[in-house]
């Protein structure tokens, strides 16, 4: 009695989408309000304590961010999303539902710069303490695990590009450490990987990046898998014990396989506050219906870019999984076969000077920071965003004086490697 | 039949048939989530009739709460099952005691009595175990997207509104919009 289930394709089109129920109007309206009338106090005291659905305030939901959150969910194969003002604002959110002051976590150490500074000292701030672990080594999450361990976190393909996380066995050790498994799916997005498949308990994305993908919105994304049992645990307060914020009810018992997503939403975009614009709802939604497009070209250039550059005299080494050869490659064919996104690094043989002349002379990419963009995006860390640490820092995050990050837009491949030559010229 | 699965048109077809519901186990306090589901049921539409040997005589939203479901007065249409799954066939005995038969035997998200659901079937009636029917009245009428649920619905039709603000039908057109396999398999996995 199964139905049939929709291709992907159609799910970045339809899913949580449907004509609006009183004008008809077939994309999703932008709901620009900040409240929603009750029909009595009845209503209102249902809606208040989460005894029906619906909306109250936009800080809580909106039915235009709503349509998105069930999009990528839909896409994840999870259960529930819950769209948030960024990717951090996912991050710290999440966290929150899991953490209380004095607990750790186990993170790996090949992430976002921005989510490495965010983990050591806002997190700490907060008494969440990160304990790193190396993801070419699953043995240091294991030995990172001890009983104040509450989440496990890595990225699926890690942040600049190189590095495939080998998701199922930190899944592994996720569960022998009861805790719950979150992975950072913004390079791959649900096109090249679905983490759920592989034993994420919770995915995390940027939809700045490429689920947004027209470089326009900042927005975050948290997606509950719906296969964390937190009463089994009872480790979790915010979701296995009465809230006192709620009447005393008991979130895991009253949703059951998408608390998460409601307790990051009742608890902590409630009283954290970092709701995602409707407005930037509507455009990130509008990317989503592209999604397995441009991701396809996406990578499909990449290929042409990376085998370009590895042959490139100027050229001293191609950091890209989707590469024969490339030490993450056997991990990049089985967690993203259709290709190991569209971020990558690459070594100038000319060093930082070098460097420095390329992202200034190519007329093409854009000198920026941000990556899955349109648009080709150049960057050139050691003189940008890693140039405040010392040598040794940089060589460490991988941002070494030779290192370029590209992110490979959706312009014709020739052009591309035109503009990429002529600055290599120079370099 | 398969009581792993159930397609969305099996369950639209229950919600939109039956009229009296009598909830078994419905808890009076506020914070319960028997109390969530009774009244979301009751707004929506659905004569509701409390079941609890605890509470009889007394009202649960205005309506009377009988001991057990012979002391209804009234033909059920179906049985809402709140208790633990040990407690199941004992209450279907009762619903197969009641003249006329109620159609369906619902048994709540987390329980399950296959010995008693094929009783039942034996007998003629519908089954579902392991949902809840406010969730499944969300996911089918879409209110529940509002929340960012998954409602693994799909349609390309206009959903009519249903009575009051904030309020949809169950008679929508849709089709199957993608699955959860992984939180099913451990749901089934970890009880
Ligand atoms: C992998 C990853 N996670 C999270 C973030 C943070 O997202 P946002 O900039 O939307 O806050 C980024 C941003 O670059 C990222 O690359």
């Amino acid at each position: 009695m199964t139905e049939r289930v929709p291709g992907f394709s159609t799910l970045a089109i339809h899913a949580g989408a449907q004509p609006d129920p009183t004008t008809g109007a077939r994309a999703t309206p932008i709901y620009q309000t900040t409240s929603f009338v009750f029909d009595d106090v009845d209503h209102a005291a249902s809606l208040f304590g989460l005894q029906t659905f619906g909306n109250i305030y936009t800080r809580i939901g909106n039915p235009t961010t709503a349509v998105l959150e069930e999009r990528v969910a839909a896409l994840e194969g999870g259960t529930a999303g819950l769209a948030v003002a960024s990717g951090h604002a996912a991050q710290v959110l999440a966290m929150q539902s899991l953490m209380t002051p004095g607990d750790e976590f186990v993170a790996s150490k090949n992430l976002y710069g921005g989510s490495i500074n965010q983990f050591n000292h806002a997190f700490k701030s907060f008494g969440w303490n990160v304990v790193w672990a190396d993801p070419s080594d699953i043995g240091t999450f294991e030995r990172a695990v001890t009983p104040k361990t509450k989440a496990i976190f890595a990225e699926s393909i890690a942040n600049p590009g190189g590095v495939i996380t080998d998701i199922e066995a930190v899944s592994a050790v996720a569960k022998r450490a009861g805790v719950p498994l979150i992975i950072d799916n913004t390079l791959a997005t649900p096109y090249l990987c679905k983490p759920i498949d592989y034993g994420a308990d919770i995915v995390i994305h940027s939809l700045t990046k490429f689920l947004g993908g027209h470089g326009n919105s900042i927005g975050g994304m948290i997606v509950d898998a719906g296969t964390f049992n937190w009463s089994r645990e009872g480790r979790y307060p915010m979701l296995s014990a009465p809230r006192p914020e709620y009447n005393g009810i008991v979130l895991h018992e009253t949703f059951g396989n998408f608390a998460f997503a409601i307790a990051c939403r009742v608890l902590g975009l409630r009283d954290l506050g970092a709701a995602l614009s409707p407005f930037n709802s509507f455009l990130i939604l509008t990317g989503t219906e592209t999604l397995p497009l441009r991701m396809q070209r996406h990578v499909d250039n990449t290929k042409i870019v990376t085998e370009y550059l590895a042959k490139h005299s100027k050229v001293a080494w191609v950091s890209y999984p989707g590469l024969p050869g490339d030490r993450y490659h056997a991990l990049a064919e089985k967690y993203c076969p259709k290709g190991a996104g569209s971020v990558f690094t690459f070594g100038l043989k000319g060093g930082y000077d070098a460097g420095v002349k390329l992202v200034s002379n190519v007329k093409l990419f854009s000198h920026l920071a941000n990556f899955g963009d349109t648009r080709s995006l150049i960057i050139h860390p050691a003189s940008t965003t890693h140039r405040q640490l010392t040598d040794e820092q940089r060589v460490q995050a991988g941002a070494g004086p030779d290192v370029v990050r590209l992110s490979i837009g959706l312009e014709d491949p020739a052009d591309i490697i035109a503009d990429l030559e002529e600055g290599l010229a120079t370099a | 039949m398969n009581h792993d699965t159930y397609a969305d048109t099996y369950i639209r077809g229950i919600l939109n048939t039956v009229k009296t519901i009598a909830m078994v186990g419905v808890s009076p306090k506020e914070n319960r989530p028997s109390y969530f589901a009774f009244k979301y049921l009751l707004e929506r539409g659905y004569a509701m009739i409390p079941v609890n040997p605890g509470q009889a005589g007394k009202e649960l939203l205005g309506r009377k709460v009988y001991a057990r479901l012979a002391d209804i007065p009234e033909p059920v249409d179906m049985v809402d099952i709140f208790r633990a799954s040990q407690h199941v066939p004992p209450v279907v005995e009762e619903a197969l005691a009641l003249q006329p038969h109620p159609q369906v035997i619902w048994m709540q998200l987390g329980i399950r009595s296959d010995e008693a659901a094929a009783k039942a079937e034996a007998a003629g009636l519908k089954v579902v175990m392991n949902r809840c029917p406010k969730i499944e009245y969300g996911r089918l009428s879409s209110e529940i997207s509002w929340m960012g649920v998954n409602s693994r619905t799909l349609s390309s039709k206009r959903a009519p509104p249903g009575k009051g603000l904030q309020r949809m039908s169950l008679n929508r057109a849709t089709m199957s919009g993608g699955s959860v396999e992984a939180s099913d398999r451990a749901q089934k996995d970890g009880g």
